[in-house]
């Protein structure tokens, strides 16, 4: 799926990154919990939270998320903004919240990290 | 260069309660793995580990330093911090278990998570703790040995 099917599906807004929306994303995974995003985290993962501090930047980095996504409206503060602006992260603000935003994207076939992992493990 | 089996070293001061900076030594970390060409999932493992344990610095010690270093075979970290220390810690390596702050848990961490991803990510892991003066992480991955 392509960030910018991901963008229309949660009707977002691109806060930064508009350039790649092209780019796709096979596999998605949501939390506020930044040490469970360290825990469970894939490379090229698509990760939607609630969590707008610095921080939750930083951990898409360390896990080589492709893209993130803000719920209910929010979006990173400030510094997150530049953080993810110097790393080429883009960054999507939906109004939905998480469940909501998961279900859509789920439903038109973007898998969680968890099926993912389930996958692997049965191999 | 401190000596000949060592190829990398470089030492980081850490500030606790300094959480604008913290990542910044993982990420240079990354950086200098990467240009190395060291294998990517390897690095992945070594920055996930760097950044839960530069947040524990940041979140419940006064100072710490971080020491990483790279020989032919292996990357090492020590992370020693002036801090709260740890009880017991049978217990806080258990997932789930924190004594963090609200305030803490609001940025996202404090998921008692930190340090078993630590021990997860590492081939090596040791850790002491002194209560009321500090911890020490003594962090090891191996170069040459197939993923786990």
């Amino acid at each position: 799926m392509t960030l910018k099917k991901v963008k229309e599906l949660l009707q977002a807004e691109v806060v930064c990154g508009e350039s790649q929306l092209d780019e796709e994303v096979t596999f998605a995974g949501g939390s506020d919990l930044m040490s469970d995003v360290l825990a469970f985290g894939k490379p090229g993962i698509l990760l939607l939270t609630g969590l707008t501090n610095r921080q939750s930047v930083r951990t898409a980095e360390i896990i080589e998320a492709k893209a993130l996504v803000y719920v209910r409206g929010k979006k990173p503060d400030k510094e997150g903004i530049e953080l993810a602006k110097k790393i080429g992260i883009p960054v999507l603000s939906t109004h939905y919240m998480m469940y909501t935003s998961c279900g859509f994207l789920f439903k038109n076939g973007l898998p969680g990290v968890s099926l993912l992992r389930e996958k692997e493990d049965e191999k | 260069m401190k000596n000949k089996e060592n190829v990398l070293s470089q030492h980081y001061e850490i500030n606790g309660g300094d959480f604008s900076n913290a990542g910044n030594i993982s990420t240079q970390i990354k950086e200098t793995l990467k240009e190395l060409g060291i294998r990517s999932s390897l690095i992945r493992r070594a920055a996930i580990a760097a950044y839960e344990a530069e947040m524990n610095v940041v979140m419940y010690a006064h100072q710490g330093q971080f020491q990483f270093s790279l020989t032919p075979s292996t990357i090492h970290f020590t992370v020693k911090d002036l801090g709260i220390g740890i009880e017991d810690i049978e217990l806080a390596m258990q997932e789930g278990y924190s004594t963090a702050t609200e305030e803490l848990r609001e940025m996202g961490f404090g998921a008692g998570m930190g340090l078993p991803n630590i021990k997860r990510n590492s081939d090596q892991f040791q850790i002491s703790s002194t209560p009321g003066k500090g911890t020490f992480l003594d962090i090891f991955f191996y170069l040459n040995q197939r993923e786990k």
